[in-house]
């Protein structure tokens, strides 16, 4: 068994409500925090213990409340990033059914670091169950003295409000979230300036992520170095991974980041092996953005090296032969899927999600997906492969905000290392619409160039 | 005006404007379509619409910008009951496809169109954040969650009867 710091009290009945989860330690790390530390120790700790921001692109959260600009008479804000829309994740959804007060402790003690006396969840609007378990949540820590006016006679005042969005990938990326939190269409700014400076109604803002704010309690009750213990390199702590697609047992699961990504799919704590027998052909292991790899890639580098489960390993060889952390979404293939298929469905995806502000991703995922359905109806030509390659290359990097980049990847990393399969599907028409090309070598032993 | 809110989704209004500071009114907006959404049939005809600008007191074009940007509104009626099929990767991977077909079959529609008698709408939605417990839809404020032929069959049931109680 593993580290459990975020879900080890998940299975306790009744944890859900404030009583249950009051009587097994929880609010003491808020406790310590408000009454036994000061701001600039609580960022300190979150410092040492070398989080990295669990949203997605992994930037060390203490770093990160350090630059936000404390402009005299102007209040700041914390904003919690629970829009969790990228295919593959639902880690933040678990936590926030099971265990709201812990995502309440955590930001009563982040909003007090960062001077929020006013803070918001941004939840999408489709887990509105979730939006209501944590309105109860704030009600009952409000009761109780942990929410409101002069907290634990601190003097200090935090009102934790939920704000549910209406349906749009989009709203996850940090700018586009605060004009949605506005009132507006979620189309992302330009930085700079950056929220820290000028984020929502141009006041400093922090956004962080559910687990990230989630995981300083843990790090308040142990102290940031023992939770920089934890893990290995420059990925401490444990991370909450969801698991989904093809295996025996998708579901949440908290890992330290130790553990290989073998044992991660095929051991009975977690994934339990490939459902129904099946060999293991393919793996997104971080969210639909990230590069998909084959099983051989997957389960060891380039060099033959075993991959395990962290920020580094994970992206061992770039995208040329790794992949991306990202968010924890992680998604298995089975022997009888199609990578052509897939693909499309992410490009749909992103083509429907695009907010249409820069032609490259407005258009550019459009056409994407019109070239993969071409091809994954038994229509495709050769050419179309190079096609594709050439939008995707043509609108990363050239967009406003990272959604032109998450589109662009997915479809790279699929003609990068399933050409072949892209091939078949076009000389072979009208045997592709029946069948599939299956596994052939993409499990094989890599040749390692010695 | 005939479109109005009563008394207790007034209530709910104020409170969704309390949690924005003075003069930032227009932040609700979001919230304040959804109550609006639930309280007038399901979906938002221009009117519920220059009405949300009025009580927030910005330009009905304001309203109408986010109400096309966002899936979740609805600008055109819909059946009692939405069926929001997921049809992303991970849930075609394991298995939507064949949902989707069935529930089709069932209720004679293809997605975006409403049963003649009004009670289902069937929709394909992307990436509902529940890849784990796939095939799944979503039906109002509640998830549908690993989706077999018999369970839609259950679901299909359980909402005429509901329906049929209410008649
Ligand atoms: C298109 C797009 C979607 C995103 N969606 C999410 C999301 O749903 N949840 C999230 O926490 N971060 C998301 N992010 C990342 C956020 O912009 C931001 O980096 C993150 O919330 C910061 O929190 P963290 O540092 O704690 O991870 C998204 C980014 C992009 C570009
Ligand atoms: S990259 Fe796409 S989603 Fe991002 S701002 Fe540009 S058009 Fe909008
Ligand atoms: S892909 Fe269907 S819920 Fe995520």
């Amino acid at each position: 068994m593993g580290v459990k710091l975020l879900l080890e009290k998940a299975n306790v009945p009744g944890i859900r409500s404030y009583d249950v989860y009051r009587r097994e330690g929880g609010y003491a790390a808020a406790e310590k925090a408000l009454k036994e530390m000061t701001i600039e120790s609580i960022v300190e700790e979150v410092k040492k213990s070398g989080l990295r921001g669990r949203g997605g692109a992994g930037f060390p959260a203490g770093m990160k409340w350090s630059f936000i600009a404390k402009p005299e008479g102007v209040p700041r804000h914390l904003v919690c990033n629970a829009d969790e829309s990228e295919p593959g994740t639902f880690k933040d959804r678990y936590l926030m059914e099971f265990l709201p007060h812990l995502l309440l402790e955590g930001l009563l003690i982040s909003s007090f670091a960062l001077g929020s006396n006013d803070t918001y969840i941004y939840i999408r609007g489709e887990y509105a169950w979730v939006a209501t378990i944590l309105e109860d949540a704030i009600e009952e820590a409000t009761k109780n003295g942990w929410l409101g006016k002069n907290i634990l006679g601190t003097g200090f005042d935090c009102m934790i409000h939920v704000h549910r969005g209406a349906g749009a990938y989009i709203c996850g990326e940090e700018t586009a979230l605060i004009e949605s939190l506005e009132g507006k269409r979620g189309n992302p700014r330009i930085k700079p300036p950056f929220p820290a400076i000028q984020g929502l109604w141009m006041r400093p803002t922090v956004v962080n992520n559910v687990e990230t704010l989630a995981a300083v309690v843990p790090i308040i009750k142990m102290g940031g170095d023992e939770y920089a213990k934890i893990g290995v390199g420059r990925s401490t702590g444990t991370k909450l991974i969801s698991a989904c697609g093809n295996i025996n047992k998708p579901g949440v699961y908290e890992i330290d980041m130790t553990i290989s990504v073998e044992d991660f799919i095929y051991s009975d704590e977690y994934c339990g092996g490939i459902a129904n027998g099946k060999k293991l052909k393919a793996c997104i292991p971080g969210g639909s953005s990230v590069p998909i790899l084959p099983a051989n890639l997957l389960l060891k580098t380039a060099k033959g090296e075993t991959r395990y489960m962290n920020y580094e390993s994970l992206s061992d060889g770039g995208f040329a032969t790794g992949s991306m952390m990202g968010s924890g979404g992680f998604i298995i293939l089975d022997e009888d899927q199609c990578i052509v298929k897939n693909t499309l469905t992410l490009a749909r995806f992103y083509r429907h999600e695009s907010c249409g502000q820069c032609s490259p991703c407005r258009e550019g995922t459009g056409w994407m997906e019109k070239i993969l359905q071409k091809i994954e109806s038994g229509k495709g030509e050769v050419s179309d492969i190079d096609l594709l390659w050439d939008i995707q290359r043509k609108i990363e990097g050239n967009t406003i905000c990272p959604l032109g980049d998450a589109a662009a990847w997915p479809v790279a990393a699929a003609i990068r290392h399933f050409r072949d399969e892209f091939e078949w599907h076009i000389n072979n028409r009208e045997l592709s619409q029946t069948s599939n090309f299956g596994l052939q070598h993409y499990a094989d032993p890599i040749h390692v160039p010695a | 005006m005939s479109l109005q809110f009563n008394n207790e989704q007034m209530t709910e209004f104020k409170r969704l404007v309390a949690r924005y500071p003075e003069g930032k009114q227009k932040s609700a907006l979001l919230p304040v379509l959804h109550l609006a959404q639930d309280s007038f049939g399901g979906w938002l005809p221009t009117e519920a619409m220059d009405y949300v600008a009025v009580l927030l007191n910005i330009e009905p074009i304001e309203v109408y910008e986010v109400a096309t940007f966002y899936s979740m509104y609805n600008l055109k009626p819909v059946g009692k009951f939405v069926f929001e099929v997921c049809q992303t990767g991970p849930c075609m991977i394991s298995g939507s496809e064949n949902i989707i077909t069935y529930i089709q079959q069932q209720l004679g529609i293809q997605p975006g169109q409403t049963t003649k008698d009004g009670i289902f709408t069937l929709k394909l939605v992307e990436c509902l954040g529940a890849c784990g417990y796939a095939p799944m839809m979503q039906v109002g404020k509640i998830y549908r969650e690993h989706l077999t032929k018999e369970k839609v069959d259950a679901i299909i049931a359980e909402y005429r009867m509901q329906v049929a109680a209410q008649n």
